[in-house]
């Protein structure tokens, strides 16, 4: 139970770091949207076999996480959590795609191998740039972001609800597992009907408290629009920052670093 | 002079699971006054509070605020008049900052930022919790917590409290505090509480409920001194009375 409960607070964690005071904090959330916007769509358009030339884009999350001063292990372990989907939609790939692709070091390695591999890379590049998004931004300015970017507000007034909940559900997860563990005894092992019951009443308890939450809502004046104080400015610092990024982004989708770079240390060579 | 009014007649409410929690309670709360709401756990305190603002609307009775009937139509004026504070803190926290969700009222209503600042600045500050103004809510303590949500309302100028519990978990000078900014209103205060020393010190008039009926309605000091209904109701004289005697 207090497994579901560490992951779901993890996800508030992230919020947390966007109330640093530093360079990437201060950026108005549009800039950092259309950033990685622009960053995921120059990482899936590659081509499938694609790996050393994706490399290059690491450099992204890793200066982010940087500058934002997320923890990099923090991103990893969210990367683990969700990496099961990543798997799931690779881990085909090497048995129907046999053919033989690369040569490394003398042996074949199959193109469904090197797809599986670009799969996961691309993965932990888009996923990362998402997370570091939202830990540097804040979940509330990045609806207000997409607002003014023009999604609809009924949309991001959804995805606002979303990670409430989620924290509702990690709290009253938090709760019965103490209750439980309290009562246990020490014996940590729970037979299935135990936690089939457990789960059960965890979503009747999140659903109440739901309810009760919109209620309370409603009762200071909420009539499904999420209004914030984010009065976005756009500076020049974003500008800079949006042209930068995205002139990285060209040129890493443009040229080969790796190999360029390797032809110019080779080239030197007779 | 009549937006301070509220009065409910005939009010009866019944949980969709079966449990009858409200029969047939009628009041007349009129301008300024303070009024408590006590009696024991699952008594039907909260259930009453909730149909105050049409969180709760029932089959049969009615609940009238400032003339109003409490109905769908009237909903938005009546939520805006009726200031509600609810039981459990967390229900109310959700921004992700303190300030914001102080903020979230006001916005609400459309007022313009700057106003918007100065009236969660204002309600802060009258909780003792202007310090907390940058901080996620759900990392408060539960008295912190309670004393936001607290703000939260005020934030909004109702012209009705609507308080559940509004001293539990607080510690002794918040609890002070919370005690002098309610009489220091002159809005019309509902106040369901456990806290007896609180009614005596705030409140003129007791509604004594019991299974979801009013079983007395009175002056603090005659409700207090009647033994027999104090114990019928699971109560017991305030603890500041239990040391005079
Ligand atoms: N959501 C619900 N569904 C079904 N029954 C409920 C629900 N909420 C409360 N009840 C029942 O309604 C009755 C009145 O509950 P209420 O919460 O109004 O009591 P209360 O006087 O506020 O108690 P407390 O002092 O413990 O807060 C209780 O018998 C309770 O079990
Ligand atoms: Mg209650």
């Amino acid at each position: 139970m207090s497994r579901i409960d560490d992951t779901l607070r993890e996800l508030r964690s992230l919020d947390s770091f966007a109330a640093l005071p530093n360079t990437l904090t201060r950026l108005d959330p549009r800039a950092k949207i259309l950033a990685t916007f622009f960053y995921i769509a120059v990482v899936v358009s590659f081509d499938r076999y694609t790996i050393l030339a994706l490399l290059p884009l690491a450099v992204y999350p890793v200066i982010l996480a940087a500058l934002g001063d997320v923890p990099p292990s923090l991103i990893a372990r969210k990367l683990l959590i969700a990496s099961p989907f990543a798997l799931m939609i690779g881990i085909f790939n090497p048995l129907l795609d046999r053919a033989p692709l690369v040569d490394l070091f003398g042996m074949d390695i199959a193109a469904g191998w090197v797809s599986f591999a670009s799969i996961l890379l691309r993965f932990a590049l888009t996923v990362s740039a998402a997370l570091l998004l939202v830990a540097t931004t804040g979940f509330h300015r990045v609806c207000a972001g997409l607002n003014q970017l023009g999604v609809p507000r009924i949309l991001t007034t959804q995805l606002l609800f979303l990670f409430r909940y989620a924290e509702v559900l990690a709290g009253e997860a938090s709760r019965m597992g103490t209750a439980r563990e309290l009562r246990a005894c020490g014996r940590r092992r729970l037979n299935l009907g135990v936690y089939a019951g457990l789960l059960g009443h965890l979503l009747l308890r999140a659903l109440e408290r739901a309810q009760r939450i919109h209620l309370a809502m409603l009762a200071r004046g909420f009539d499904g629009e999420m209004r914030g104080p984010h009065q976005l400015a756009w500076r020049r610092t974003d500008m800079f920052f949006l042209v930068l990024c995205a002139a990285c982004f060209a040129l890493a989708r443009s040229i080969d670093l790796p190999r360029a770079l390797g032809h110019i240390l080779l080239g030197a060579l007779p | 002079m009549s937006r301070h009014l509220i009065e409910a007649r005939g009010l009866t409410y019944r949980y969709p699971d079966g449990t009858l929690a409200l029969s047939d309670i009628s009041f007349r709360i009129g301008h300024g006054e303070a009024v408590a709401v006590i009696g024991g756990n699952g008594a039907g305190k909260s259930t009453l509070l909730l149909h105050l603002n049409g969180s709760l609307q029932s089959g049969a009775g009615e609940v009238r605020v400032a003339d109003l009937p409490v109905g769908n139509a009237t909903l938005t004026q009546i939520r805006n008049a009726v200031g509600m504070l609810f039981q459990d803190p967390d229900d109310q926290l959700f921004m992700g900052s303190v300030f914001d969700d102080v903020a979230f009222g006001p916005r609400n209503l459309g007022l313009p930022e700057s106003e918007v600042a100065g009236r969660v600045n204002d309600a802060l500050a009258t909780v003792g919790a202007r310090h907390l103004a940058g901080r996620p809510p759900y990392r408060l303590s539960g008295g912190e917590k309670r004393a936001v949500a607290i703000a939260g309302v005020i934030a909004m100028a109702p012209s009705i409290l609507v308080l559940d519990e509004p001293s539990d978990g607080l510690d002794p000078a918040a609890r002070r505090r919370l005690i002098n900014l309610l009489r220091s209103f002159s809005h019309t205060r509902i106040v369901a509480t456990h806290d007896l020393d609180l009614v005596l010190d705030l409140c003129s008039r007791v509604l004594v409920m019991n299974r979801g009926r009013i079983e007395a309605d009175g002056k603090p000091q005659a409700i207090f001194t009647d033994t027999e209904l104090l114990a019928r109701c699971q109560l017991e004289p305030p603890l500041s009375w239990q040391r005079r005697s």
